[in-house]
């Protein structure tokens, strides 16, 4: 069954004075309609880039691409410019991480929602205003209708993050990109947020690619979890799998570094090291250098492949650690 | 829900207790030698250097070996850039005349930079009052074009070389105090300062080993940049027969008299003007290339401090 | 956003007076007695007094600067020291010339660096990007009068199609007026025009890099939907700072290419008093000019405040 949105072997690399970086390489995974993948990894893992980058987002000179970024089987990389702009614009909805600027601060809010709608649905402006009143009554905010003459400065973080979303739903796009969406928010808005955009999948069907780095947010919610590291992937899973039978190294170091209510331990547990530099990855498995377990002599020099270890949960190891001392998942 | 991310509280807290970029100055110094481009700016700058220092060494005739019978002969083989009207050899006056442009620009800007740094270290690190006083004078100061105010610096004191330098100094205190002020605001919240405080460091303890340091690396691209500004300025006070007197040679005086034979002496305004452009340009050019490696905006990716990708 | 105008008035007014006693200071901090430097070669004691009592420099200090203060408030700037005529209408009579070259030399550099600045930021890299880099750095490195010797050189000299200097007023005869303000235009304009080329293309460069910027392009949008209602739009606010301090330098005359033009306009009156130690004149053309770049200042603050909504509400 093909996919609504898949990324196949897809990387990004940029050419920088000291060397090549190759901030995303290889990954593969696919969405469907009304699916939810959380992509998951840490600053420098590549999670926003490689998404940014497939839908055209990240300039070609001086990065280039490789691998193919398939929108209903058709390679977004491949087109032409035009037509990739139109099919973002049409049928992909972008909700960033910084509300306060992502938002033009010049434009009334009305103008910014309608400018899209206008351009690639040919809606006259007074059904697009409609149309934008109604999406920000169903984001939650209040009187929407003057909303749309506001400035985007007039309104709070959590109500610009709302506009945001509404703003992306304005040309019924089929699927949704979330880059941590919620980082810059407090923790109660976040949950209002997150909720939201779950009431509003259901509604619309939507599939949403949710990136973020922190694996608490998406366990309610994703249906998938993919782990990056290092631009790879290292885990892809469904999310229930993921949680309590993690079979990558560095995703139980994510797991186990969680605080957890109840505990009485001394010191929480923190993967020692950093990340590699993207223009120096070490020739084998990437996480080696931090690695706890080590136990195949081939992750020193060899990438590893990502291999099934149950249905549907791929890990990128030669061993597999799904059978260690489980650890229970607590939302 | 918690965070579940381990590193990001490690690099977190790693980069709350160093203080940043002590890499900047080197930074600064490398984007000197990647450009070709820069780095001859560096030896037409070592060469004005030396010229200022050597002139006369150097130099085929002397600043005011006067010849009559000689003067006003276009460039040849005895006298590379012609003579003026006195029969000095033009070349040998623009040797020597880099000495008066390199000791105005030097004496000014340091003027310049201790004034205005105190200024803005005060006016950035203790706010309130303070600032509001120091700001509004460098306002005050601001108010006026550059050349305006130094010719009525001059007006003032009378021609020479010493009223330049004060003249000069005095105009560009403001650039000076605003970019150290506000490198100060954004340095004096770091947690770093905060927690030199708490362990009662010394308000001047503070602003000389940790607001200083860190606020380095601008001042250091602004002094370039008003290094070629006040090369220019020193010159158009001579110009204006309003900076250095003769005897003493000036690349701006030389233009003033050149303008006088402007018809039958072209060489003796064109060859020292084009002294002090290539001067000036080798000096912003330098400037900006520092200028670049500073900007947060031009590093890539990688470079960058907290890269999210 | 009347408030806010109104806040800004009064923060340039007391820049001004700020200015106006600096400038009063002037005088007064001249080593030696400024109306014996002033007379110099035509000193005679009945001279000096006269000259003495009618610039007020008899009285006290605390008094004198009352005094010039109060009547610099309604205009009365004082007598010239050489001429005897009164220095407002000694200002008044050499502005014209003044603003004539500064608009024609803003028009120029405004010509030039817009579409340099803004090409050369959103076409990174490229041929026209490199000319505005390159171009720019020589326009702010050259001397203005090394350049506008060079011009006459070229121009009068050489090409003998332009006259080498002097004046037509605008409303006399546009064309020689034109012939003669070419040069001149041509010098100022060209360095200021390479200032603001920067300083256009560093604004576009980093609005371009914004984050709205970024929103704009992931809804689709056309390019040049995006460079205009996002990018430039954002890109304006500073850069409506700068060309107004420009226009405001231009206006408050170019001292040396005055000079070298032989334009009779404020910048030449300011080199001939200093030269002859005219110290009312000096300070009035000071005092003049840092009111023209408060105004001038005012006035790029209101645009603003219309262009940038969150200044508004403040």
């Amino acid at each position: 069954m093909s996919a609504l949105f898949e990324l196949v072997d897809f990387g990004v690399q940029i050419g920088t004075r000291r060397g090549t970086a190759h901030i995303v390489n290889g990954v593969d995974w696919r969405v469907q309609a009304g699916e939810t993948l959380a992509i998951v990894g840490e600053s420098g893992s590549g999670k926003s880039m490689s998404v940014l980058a497939a839908t055209g987002l990240v300039p070609s000179p001086p990065a280039r691409f490789s691998g193919q970024a398939l929108f209903r089987e058709r390679d977004l990389l491949t087109m032409e410019d035009r037509e990739r702009r139109r099919v973002r614009g049409r049928h992909i909805g972008f909700v960033f991480q910084e509300p306060m600027t992502s938002l033009n601060p010049l434009l009334t809010i009305g103008r910014q929602m309608t400018e899209a709608p206008r351009q690639h649905l040919d809606m006259p402006s007074g059904e697009a205003r409609d149309k934008a009143a109604d999406l920000l009554n169903l984001v939650g905010i209040p009187e929407a209708a003057q909303r749309l003459d506001a400035y985007p400065h007039q309104l709070s973080g959590g109500m610009r993050q709302r506009v945001m979303i509404a703003m992306a739903l304005m040309c019924d796009p089929e699927v949704l990109i979330a880059d941590e969406p919620t980082t810059a928010l407090d923790v109660t808005t976040q949950a209002q947020i997150l909720d939201l955009v779950t009431r509003l999948q259901s509604q619309f069907g939507m599939a949403v690619v949710w990136i973020t780095h922190d694996l608490g947010v998406v366990a309610d919610f994703a249906d998938q979890v993919a782990v990056m590291y290092a631009g790879r992937i290292v885990e892809l899973a469904p999310t229930s799998a993921l949680y309590r039978t993690p079979g990558h190294p560095y995703t139980r170091g994510l797991l186990d570094a969680r605080p957890r209510l109840g505990e009485t331990e001394a010191e929480l547990a923190t993967i020692p090291g950093v990340p590699p530099d993207p223009r120096r990855l070490p020739p084998g498995c990437s996480f080696w250098p931090r690695c706890p377990y080590r136990e195949d002599p081939r992750c020193e020099t060899e990438v590893p492949p990502l291999r099934e270890v149950a249905p549907g949960h791929l890990v990128r190891s030669f061993y597999s650690i799904t059978q260690r001392a489980p650890r229970d998942q607590e939302a | 829900m918690t965070s579940a991310s381990p590193v990001e509280p490690m690099e977190r807290s790693l980069e709350a207790q160093e203080p940043p970029e002590e890499g900047t100055r080197w930074a600064l110094l490398a984007a000197i030698f990647e450009s070709p481009v820069t780095v001859l700016a560096v030896v037409i700058i070592a060469i004005v250097l030396f010229m200022a220092v050597a002139g006369e060494l150097v130099a085929p005739y002397g600043a005011n070996e006067i010849n009559v019978m000689n003067q006003l002969q276009p460039p040849n083989l005895t006298h590379l850039f012609g003579t003026d009207e006195l029969g000095r050899d033009v070349f040998s006056r623009v040797i020597i005349a880099a000495r008066v442009s390199v000791q105005v620009s030097l004496v000014s800007v340091a003027l310049a930079l201790v004034m205005g740094v105190s200024i803005g270290l005060l006016s950035g690190y203790f706010g309130r009052w303070v600032d509001i006083v120091g700001m509004r004078s460098m306002d005050v100061i601001f108010s006026f074009p550059v050349m305006l105010l130094a010719l009525a610096i001059v007006a003032m004191l009378g021609p020479g070389l010493v009223p330049a330098m004060i003249a000069i100094g005095v105009v560009y205190t403001p650039y000076f105090a605003r970019i150290t002020r506000a490198s100060v605001l954004s340095v004096r919240e770091e947690t770093y300062i905060r927690a030199a405080r708490s362990i009662g460091a010394s308000d001047a303890r503070i602003l000389r080993l940790h607001v200083l340091p860190n606020v380095m690396a601008p001042i250091i691209v602004q002094t370039s940049l008003s290094l070629a500004f006040a090369i220019l300025t020193e010159a158009a006070l001579s110009f204006l027969g309003l900076g250095v007197q003769p005897p003493q040679p000036s690349w701006g005086r030389m233009l003033f008299d050149g303008r006088g034979f402007i018809t039958e002496a072209w060489w003796m305004a064109v060859f020292p003007g084009l002294a002090i452009f290539l001067t000036v340009l080798a000096l912003n050019l330098i400037g900006d290339a520092m200028r670049d490696a500073l900007d947060p905006r031009q590093r890539s990716a990688i470079e960058a401090r907290a890269g999210n990708l | 956003m009347l408030q806010y105008l109104l806040r800004r008035a009064g923060q340039a007014l007391v820049v001004l007076v700020g200015a106006a006693i600096l400038v009063f200071a002037l005088i007064h901090l001249v080593p030696g007695d400024p109306v014996r430097v002033a007379l110099g070669t035509r000193f005679d004691p009945e001279a000096y007094e006269a000259l003495r009592r009618a610039s007020g420099l008899d009285l006290p200090l605390h008094e004198q600067l009352v005094r010039y203060l109060s009547r610099a408030a309604v205009g009365d700037l004082g007598v010239s020291f050489r001429s005897s005529q009164s220095v407002f209408e000694l200002l008044m009579e050499r502005l014209p010339a003044t603003i004539s070259l500064g608009g024609a030399a803003l028009v120029v550099g405004l010509l030039i660096a817009f579409p340099l600045g803004i090409l050369s930021a959103i076409r990174r890299g490229s041929a026209i990007d490199h000319v505005a880099r390159i171009g720019s750095q020589v326009g702010i490195s050259v001397p203005d009068f090394w350049l506008a010797i060079l011009f006459i050189l070229l121009f009068a000299g050489a090409l003998r199609i332009l006259p080498p200097s002097g004046y037509v007023p605008l409303s006399e005869d546009p064309l020689e007026w034109l012939r003669h303000v070419i040069m001149p235009a041509l010098t100022v304009g060209l360095i200021s025009g390479s200032i603001m080329t920067r300083f256009i293309r560093s604004s576009t460069l980093e609005a371009n890099d914004q984050d709205f910027a970024r929103t704009a392009r992931a809804k689709g949008l056309h390019e040049s939907t995006v460079l205009r209602d996002h990018v430039l739009r954002n890109a304006m606010v500073p850069i409506i700072t700068v060309a107004g301090i420009q226009l405001a330098s231009l206006l408050a005359g170019v001292i040396v290419v005055e000079v070298v033009f032989a334009w009779p306009g404020l910048g030449r009156l300011t080199y001939d008093a200093v030269l002859a130690r005219d110290y009312p004149v000096i300070q009035g053309a000071v005092l003049l000019v840092a009111a023209i770049f408060l105004f001038a200042n005012l006035i790029v603050d209101a645009l603003y405040a219309i262009i940038d909504p969150r200044i508004r509400v403040r």
